[in-house]
């Protein structure tokens, strides 16, 4: 094995670090907005916004994300609607992101205790000030470490996007490939990149729940 | 009367719970609930505070009828407090908390106030110093006295009680049903489900026995246990007692 291109092509790595590391962040943003906004008419009474939002998820989560990029960045343009590549791929990403994050949301939402509502409703406050008192802060404690994770997974999403051209981490490693005639190792250095970034995340989150559980019982 | 409840019915379902609840609730009366699991009690309770929507019938409290249409459900709930079996305090906040929000966000009492109200008040179920501890950090017996205090926090022209005790470790049932004690003596109105057989006996002004969604019986306590005239009250309380 044979690293030494690494001395030249380090600054390429660094660049798609970075894009990847931007890329991800919108998405997620995007993908929470949208996420949550689904979650919402998921658990509505309105059985039209169900529908839409049931629909959505599941179609989202019955093909396959290469698909979904495709969708975004060519089908949208035969409709005469033309994205820039990084608004179509943080659009197609973020897209991906907002049915998982939905899931996420809608599930934190419902573990809140039925008992917690009821107690506040028994003593005279309204459904707004339940949900924003009680509810919210509640099911933000659940579902923030399974955001980090969803974090993980859309960074992991991105390399996708190297397909449509954004100069990504993957991307850069395959221009690296093509430059240097090393098929394999350039391969190694970015799986160790992924590696180290989603480690740090899990380990982050891995702090975040240890803090979270520890404001409920602080001693 | 301060509780009027006519011909109430309430089904889940194909499950009727309710089949028909008429009484009357005097006000400073203190009414001990006692009957079979999945004799409706607690359904009865909780519709009390519409926690739970009748099907069918009226209840009126303090002369208004709360089933009505356009009848302002936060606004009554806030002369009702209630006390559950699984305390309900709020985790996510701390012991002082607990016991404002209600009066802060719900009656726009100051917080200082309300604070104020708070510890006077903790200070009555003996948790004085416990106001910034967290919910996880109380035993069982200390939670259920905070509920108490939280309800009592709204100033309540009635207290309801659903099994607040049947949770609870045995040793810490005591202190519970002190605290229910020394409030059923202040006077104010008190319906209470429970399995306390000996607080019913000790404390209720009038005992009702409810079995499949019916009140079967109902009487003083002296009478209720030392003379019951229906067979399944008698079943029951042989069983029981």
């Amino acid at each position: 094995m044979n690293f030494e291109f690494l001395s030249t092509y380090w600054m390429y790595y660094v660049e798609g670090l970075k894009i990847t590391v931007i890329y991800a962040i919108f998405s997620v943003l995007f993908g929470i907005i949208l996420g949550v906004a689904l979650a919402l008419m998921k658990l509505s009474k309105l059985r039209v916004l169900r529908g839409i939002a049931v629909s959505y998820i599941n179609f989202i989560r019955g093909t396959p994300i290469l698909v979904q990029i495709y969708i975004v960045y060519f089908g949208l343009y035969s409709f005469g609607i033309s994205l820039s590549d990084s608004t179509a791929g943080i659009a197609a990403l973020a897209i991906n992101s907002g049915a998982y994050v939905a899931e996420i949301v809608r599930a934190g939402i419902e573990a809140v205790d039925r008992g917690q509502i009821e107690a506040a409703h028994s003593l005279g406050l309204s459904y707004i000030h339940t949900t924003r008192l009680i509810v919210i802060p509640q099911a933000v404690k659940n579902i923030l470490p399974a955001l980090c994770n969803e974090f993980i997974v859309v960074t992991k999403n991105t390399s996708m996007l190297s397909i449509i051209g954004i100069h990504d981490l993957m991307y850069n490693t395959d221009t690296i490939r093509g430059n240097t005639f090393l098929a394999f190792e350039p391969l190694i250095i970015v799986a160790v990149i992924y590696f180290t970034v989603s480690y740090i995340v899990t380990k982050f989150v891995g702090i975040l729940e240890r803090r979270l559980k520890a404001s409920d019982n602080r001693s | 009367m301060i509780i009027e409840v006519k011909n109430l019915h309430k089904s889940f379902g194909k499950l009727k719970v309710l089949n028909g609840i008429d009484v009357s609730i005097e006000k400073g009366e203190v009414v001990v609930v006692i009957g079979p699991s999945g004799s409706g009690k607690s359904t009865f309770l909780r519709c009390l505070n519409l926690l739970e929507t009748p099907d069918d019938g009226s209840i009126l409290i303090e002369g208004s009828e709360i089933t009505a249409k356009g009848a302002n459900i936060s606004k009554i709930r806030q002369k009702m407090g209630m006390v559950f079996q699984q305390f309900n305090l709020f985790t996510n906040m701390n012991i002082l908390k607990n016991m404002c929000v209600a009066p802060v966000y719900a009656k726009k009492v100051p917080k200082e106030q309300a604070e104020k109200r708070a510890m006077e008040l903790l200070d009555r179920v003996g948790l004085s110093e416990k106001a910034q501890s967290y919910p996880d950090q109380l035993s069982g017996g200390q939670k259920q006295r905070v509920a108490i205090a939280r309800a009592l926090a709204m100033e309540p022209d009635i207290m309801l009680f659903d099994e607040p005790t049947s949770a609870l470790d045995p040793e810490m049932v005591g202190e519970v049903l002190a605290v229910m004690k020394e409030l059923a003596a202040s006077g104010i109105t008190m319906v209470v489900v429970t399995h306390e057989m000996g607080f019913a006996r000790e404390v209720g002004d009038r005992v009702l026995f409810m079995d499949e969604g019916r009140i079967i019986e109902e009487n003083t306590p002296q009478e209720l246990f030392g003379n019951p005239q229906n067979q399944r009250t008698q079943d029951f309380l042989s069983k029981v007692l």
